[in-house]
């Protein structure tokens, strides 16, 4: 019966969306609503987040049709920690979207968008079924669209032209990529494509098609050489947009190259996961050179986004249980700190009008709190420790560090060290020195709820890294053993069916 | 633009649509028709008093904003798919009541969700058509 219940992640947003959309843009219950509901799909993302993890693997048939031929819903443990993320960023960012969104977004429509998207980015995250994450991430686009074209300035239409013209190129090779997978493979459902798969390790189209979906969700997840397009579109739009995008929405792409690349792309992990490793290396110097050249906070941040993508795919790369318990723990840490951040960059931008470093600086006098927590979310993302960001590193760089990878572990010490040196670049320019920054009427304090959930997170991992660990190795433990994830959609398979050793041979 | 004649025929034309919309709806399940054909050609009868007596003329023969309508379409959709996870099966599952009504046979909540399509679907594309011809 609690299984059932699992389905609200993905009906309750629409509920609500449709709920907000009928009683008219301008009741006082947009917000409210918004807020309640936020708040209980987050306390039962929690919940279910434990109760994967006590009782293993949740599968929800939809209309009660079996499984390789109706559509279904698999919580396993990577799935759920990306909802609870998820809703987490979502509790702080409606926290943060209280105050700020003006009463032109609201009436046009920014709640019901907004639960349009979390609907599609929890769909996303459980959907055990490709053709359905296809559907998935369309319903997240097409609202992610609306929420960043809102407000329609020029830099805002500009920049979601790029946006939306580079998701469609995206999303239809993403339907041609499925339709050969159709072809190849006779079915769309995870559990059996990975099945099929490994029947047919050595056919050489299996690589073709890993690398077809490398170039969709690389695209969707910004890496080297497919991230030209992100620093832009998180730039204008408001704060409480930027971070949840910042945070979030890159990292529906990352989730989709775990999934695929630990269930079934893993015949051929010699050229897959060493081009990964490649790619991640890459992906990891350039984003973080690019942020260390801007001169503006909330692109700095953009940027950053980046060279961390690459830390995760180094994770999955690297392909043993240590690395990606690592990455998942880097994403975890990743996405809240970064939220936290652009949720900074956003007080910042409503109490003073601006994030350029030139305009700013000496904030530090105004609000030594907000300060405070910039400090502590930047030298978290850096990696220093206790915080949240030093343990995640630490296990991607020792799992490197085993498989004898040197070189990709002094280019991910490099990255962050660029990392602290572009942070304490935006501590410079806008809380140190003397206060020369334009004022707003503004208030601070209605600001900072969100934020404080999200500092106090990161603070709360860097004291007990060994809860998060748990859950994370629980993750990586499904991951590297597909059996586990087969099983719970397709029952019981016969054994020597050709299900691949769980760890890649190091060189 | 007026034309006597699309105006009278539309006096006429538009409740055999509407009638004729519903019959696709009911006849739907297992053949060709269906909510989504239904509410296209109920949304096309809206359009065709639109054309001939203008669209203020059109919303209010509708009496309700096409809003209302998409929301009441999505909410019976969602509404038949929950019935099921209520009574502890999983979501979307068909539920038939026991007997037979005459002309349409067993209903159950199929018809619910497709309902809820033809609604949204009214909903829609009135929405759509009605802003682009206030333009």
């Amino acid at each position: 019966m609690i299984d059932q219940l699992f389905i609200l992640f993905v009906i309750l947003p629409v509920l609500t969306a449709v709920i907000l959309f009928a009683i008219g843009p301008r009741s006082v219950w947009q917000q409210r609503a918004s807020l309640a509901v936020v708040a209980l799909l987050w306390a039962f993302s929690l919940y279910g987040l434990v109760h994967v993890l006590q009782t293993g693997i949740v599968v929800l048939r939809m209309g009660d049709w079996p499984a390789p031929y109706g559509i279904i819903l698999v919580a396993d443990v990577l799935s759920m920690t990306m909802v609870a993320l998820t809703m987490t960023i979502a509790l702080a960012v409606t926290l943060f979207s209280l105050p700020t969104v003006d009463r032109a977004r609201q009436e046009h429509f920014y709640y019901p968008l907004f639960f349009i998207l979390l609907m599609g980015v929890n769909g996303a995250f459980l959907t055990g079924d490709i053709f359905n994450l296809f559907v998935f991430f369309e319903v997240l686009l097409i609202a992610s669209y609306a929420l960043m074209a809102l407000g329609s300035d020029a830099d805002q239409l500009r920049e979601t032209n790029i946006y939306v013209v580079l998701n469609l190129i995206a999303s239809a090779v993403f339907l041609l990529g499925l339709a050969a997978t159709y072809r190849i493979m006779g079915t769309l459902n995870m559990a059996d494509l990975a099945v099929k798969m490994q029947a047919q390790a050595e056919n050489p189209l299996l690589t073709v098609l890993a690398m077809v979906f490398l170039f969709v969700f690389g695209t969707k997840a910004a890496i080297f050489p497919l991230y030209f397009w992100l620093p832009g579109p998180y730039f204008p739009p408001p704060a409480g947009i930027s971070a949840f995008f910042g945070g979030i929405l890159t990292k529906v792409g990352v989730y989709a190259i775990f999934r695929t690349f630990t269930l079934l792309f893993r015949h051929d992990p010699s050229f897959t996961h060493e081009l990964l490793l490649a790619l991640s290396a890459a992906t990891m110097l350039f984003g973080v050179l690019g942020a260390i050249s801007q001169m503006d906070v909330k692109r700095i941040l953009s940027y950053h986004i980046i060279s961390q993508i690459g830390y995760m795919i180094l994770g999955i790369g690297l392909f043993t249980p240590q690395a990606l318990a690592g990455a998942l723990f880097y994403i975890v840490h990743h996405v809240i700190v970064k939220s936290a951040l652009f949720l900074i960059s956003g007080a910042v931008q409503e109490t003073t009008g601006t994030t350029s470093l030139k305009a700013l600086g000496g904030l530090a006098t105004r609000s030594w709190f907000l300060s405070a927590l910039f400090l502590v979310a930047a030298l978290s993302l850096a990696g220093l420790p206790p915080l949240s960001g030093f343990f995640s590193k630490f296990i991607i760089l020792q799992a490197g560090m085993h498989e004898g990878r040197y070189g990709y572990v002094a280019i991910g010490l490099l990255g962050s060290f660029l990392t602290l040196f572009s942070m304490l670049k935006i501590w410079n320019g806008v809380f140190w020195g003397a206060d020369r920054a334009p004022t707003r009427p503004a208030g601070l304090r209605p600001l900072l709820p969100g934020v404080v959930l999200l500092v106090s997170l990161t603070i709360g991992i860097g004291l007990f890294p060994s809860v998060l660990y748990r859950v994370v190795d629980a993750a990586a433990g499904q991951l590297t053993d597909p059996r586990v994830y087969i099983e719970a959609v397709l029952g019981p398979q016969t054994p020597g069916s050709g299900i691949l050793p769980a760890e890649r041979t190091s060189q | 633009m007026t034309s006597l004649v699309l105006s009278t025929a539309t006096r006429f034309l538009l409740p055999l649509m509407l009638l004729f919309s519903l019959f696709l709806l009911l006849r739907g399940h297992n053949d060709p028709g269906g909510g989504f054909v239904g509410g296209l050609v109920a949304a096309t009868g809206f359009v065709l008093y639109a054309l001939a007596y203008g669209v203020e003329a059109a919303q209010r023969v509708l009496r309700v904003h096409p809003r209302v309508l998409i929301a009441i379409g999505l909410l019976c959709a969602l509404g038949s798919g929950a019935l099921a996870c209520m009574s502890g099966q999983p979501f979307l599952t068909g539920l038939w009541s026991g007997y037979e009504i005459p002309v349409l046979g067993k209903v159950g909540t199929p018809l619910v969700f497709d309902v809820g399509v033809y609604v949204m679907v009214v909903g829609v594309t009135l929405l759509i058509i009605f802003s682009l011809a206030e333009e």
